[in-house]
């Protein structure tokens, strides 16, 4: 489709990392819950799966979060995301009701944020998370300068 | 029987009475408002009060009326609270509170009631309430989605009716609960007139009576004097000539369901089979000698009894009408409602039709909108059905009046409430069976588009899905598609259960293609155009990846094209009294 995708920050794959890793621990630690202490003996099945779950999540999130793109083009905003379940959306500037910018903990730490553009259609759901905090700021004063300019009704 | 302009009570009385409410004052309303809202209260307190007086009133009538055998005194109960007042002596104490709660009741409906009024302005209706806590609302006048008059029961008895202006957000709406009822209905279309964009000189107005105000000779006649006789008189209208009667003429509904048919949709639903399935279950097991599903089940099965009923209820009477200010729908049998949507603000159509319709030739046409009134549908949800069940006719009708866009029909005048579209009489019959069904202006309607994408086979105008979409979609691949026509986008799917899903292009907020590791695998996409909430699914499920990125470039230029020389919403802005100069803002 386009060439010139704008990408996020690198640092965001820490993000990711860190996420899949928590999530993974927690889903083992309820495994071994689940093995040790409720005595389901088959349960060590689900702790290999959810090793294995993690242990792959790990190894895509560099590419998931590479795999993220927005292009702000003359009247619209195009933005993609994702590698097994893709998805491209198109937004007009004038169909933006608020934009949403928020800071997880992990981010936070990073110097990250993540932006979200929100239309009268709860599906739209353009969401860039792993911005750096500047440019998510000039982000949104772009999208808001761009929006206010081309405002329709509902 | 009375001449134009001459009209015995009702109607200029309430464009008066309208005109001096919507003057930007703050006004109070119907002066029974207070006991229409909390009369549910007392007829519960009343009717506690007669279950536990049952046993004494029985004794007494049959005292009364039975003569000399005097019954025995009766078993005693000792837990009844009656009987514990008698008993005490408590009856003349109980009589004391019980009157210094309704005077006190009755203190605090009056002081709400004065403290609750609202006011219409040029550019928003605002309302103020609440005695503890202070609630002042506001709705601009430009963002309103849909007004709606409803009447229930209760207040259609007191000659009222509750009007709401449907905002979109959230329990965003504006109610005038309770107002007259004829000055609501001129109060909604004063409403519409301004937001509309057309700018009321004060002074000068509107010259001349408006076309509806003339009454045709009607229900009306001549008012007799006397307060009651004027009341009953107005309960006989209200009751007597169906939901419009109170404006001069009622504008001509463009479909008419025969209740046959109506009956005949709300059975044939997957609902009924499922009843059919869990009755013949019942009879089976019955017949063994299991009798606990019987007690399991028949509560449930008699309940659904008024899930039927609700269904009628909210169907029963439907109108669609052209009006210059929007579309109006209306519905209900004891309680009515009509509510009307204004130009632009329908953001998505579906046409569908369930299998067990299809042998007679049903369909339904459901809408999404952005505000939706509190009063429930057929179903439950908000009412955002245009036509419960209709055949092809009635669905080309109604489609022709939502859309006017896909409108090849001829004499597209200004809409003054009549020609435009709806040709509710004998000539569109006459040719109704062209075709299969739907009458020739139809037929043309959207270039021959919205008959193919109804009843039509594969291709004639929609791009459509490759065969390997067969292994998703084996029944309906081919007729899977879209098609994009004057600003509106089309996309068909279904063979057995047949939908055609109809998108305008100035109100589509966003598109997606996606394309998960199955549809990769079949080289194939998906796409969906966002609107905004509601029963309408703008969804394509299966089209080849670069006839999907084409469909993807062309519907988001032409979204940004009809998105910003779209003023449907403010459709009187260019002809108002006053010229408004349109850049101020910016297409608002």
């Amino acid at each position: 489709m386009q060439a010139d995708w704008q990408r996020v920050s690198p640092k965001y794959v820490l993000v990711v990392l860190i996420g899949s890793l928590v999530g993974g621990v927690i889903a083992c630690a309820a495994t071994v819950f689940l093995w040790l202490v409720a005595g389901l003996s088959w349960a060590w099945l689900l702790l290999i799966a959810a090793a294995i779950v993690t242990v792959v999540l790990l190894v895509v999130a560099p590419r998931r979060a590479r795999a993220i793109g927005y292009v702000l083009r003359s009247d619209d905003l195009l933005f993609r995301r994702g590698i097994m379940f893709q998805r491209f959306v198109a937004v007009p500037y004038g169909r933006m009701q608020l934009i949403d910018i928020t800071r997880g903990p992990v981010g936070r730490m990073l110097g990250l944020a993540d932006l979200k553009f929100v239309t009268a259609a709860a599906s739209t759901s353009v969401a860039i998370p792993g911005l750096r905090d500047d440019v998510a700021g000039d982000l949104r004063d772009r999208l808001v300068q761009l929006a206010e300019s081309r405002r329709a009704g509902l | 029987m009375s001449g134009p302009g001459a009209v015995p009570g009702g109607a200029p009385a309430a464009k008066v009475r309208a005109d001096q409410m919507a003057d930007g004052q703050w006004h109070r309303l119907h002066p029974a408002t207070p006991l229409l809202r909390g009369g549910i209260g007392f007829i519960a307190v009343l009717g506690f009060v007669i279950a536990n007086l049952r046993e004494r009133l029985t004794n007494m009538m049959i005292g009364m009326f039975g003569g000399q055998e005097q019954q025995p005194r009766g078993p005693r109960y000792d837990g009844d609270p009656i009987d514990q007042l008698v008993n005490h002596g408590l009856v003349g104490w109980a009589l004391l509170v019980l009157a210094v709660l309704l005077l006190l009741a009755l203190a605090g409906f009056y002081v709400s009631w004065r403290v609750h009024s609202f006011r219409i302005g040029d550019d928003a209706v605002e309302v103020r309430s609440g005695i503890l806590s202070r609630r002042h609302r506001n709705a601009r006048l430009d963002r309103i989605q849909g007004v709606n008059v409803s009447r229930p029961l209760f207040a259609r008895l007191f000659g009222t009716a509750k009007l709401e202006v449907s905002v979109a957000g959230q329990d965003a709406n504006v109610d005038l609960a309770y107002l007259g009822s004829a000055v609501a209905d001129e109060l909604r279309r004063d409403i519409l007139r301004r937001a509309s964009g057309a700018r009321i000189d004060r002074a000068g107005a509107t010259a001349g009576p408006r076309p509806e105000d003339r009454v045709a000779v009607g229900a009306a006649g001549p008012a007799p004097s006397g307060v009651v006789a004027n009341r009953l008189a107005g309960l006989v209208d209200e009751f007597g000539g169906g939901p419009f009667e109170v404006e001069g003429r009622p504008p001509a509904s463009v479909v008419r369901i025969p209740h046959g048919r109506l009956i005949g949709a709300i059975v044939l639903h997957g609902f009924t089979i499922g009843l059919l399935v869990i009755v013949a279950l019942l009879i089976v097991t019955v017949s063994l000698g299991q009798y606990w599903m019987l007690f399991a089940v028949l509560p449930g099965v008699l309940g659904s009894v008024g899930f039927y009923g609700r269904r009628f209820a909210k169907s029963v009477n439907f109108t669609i009408a052209d009006t210059p200010d929007g579309v109006r729908v209306g519905f209900g049998l004891l309680s009515t409602t009509n509510e009307t949507l204004p130009p632009g603000r329908i953001h998505a159509v579906e046409v569908l039709q369930p299998l067990l319709w299809r042998p007679f030739g049903w369909w339904q046409i459901r809408i999404n909108t952005a505000g939706h009134s509190s009063q429930k549908g057929a179903a439950g949800q908000p009412n955002t059905t245009v036509l419960p069940v209709g055949d092809l006719v009635d669905a080309g009708r109604v489609l022709a009046l939502i859309l006017p866009a896909l409108g090849d029909l001829a004499a597209e005048t200004k809409p003054d409430g009549n020609t435009r579209g709806a040709h509710p009489d004998a000539d569109a019959d006459a040719d109704a069976d062209a075709a299969g069904g739907l009458p020739a202006a139809a037929l043309a309607m959207g270039s021959g588009l919205v008959a193919v994408g109804l009843t039509g086979g594969p291709g004639n105008g929609y791009t459509g899905a490759p065969r390997r979409a067969r292994w998703l979609r084996p029944f309906s691949w081919q007729r899977t598609g879209y098609a994009v026509h004057a600003g509106v986008v089309l996309l068909r799917s279904g063979a057995l259960w047949r939908r055609l899903v109809v998108v305008p292009l100035a109100r589509m907020q966003s598109i997606e293609v996606r394309q998960g590791p199955l549809r990769r695998m079949l080289q194939l996409a998906s796409a969906e155009l966002h609107t905004v909430e509601g029963p309408v699914n703008a969804r394509l499920s299966v089209i080849d990846p670069d006839a999907s990125l084409r469909m993807f470039a062309e519907v988001a230029e032409g979204a940004v094209a009809w998105a910003g020389t779209d003023t449907s919403h403010r459709w009187n802005a260019h002809e108002g009294l006053t010229r408004r100069v349109v850049g101020e803002d910016g297409p608002e």
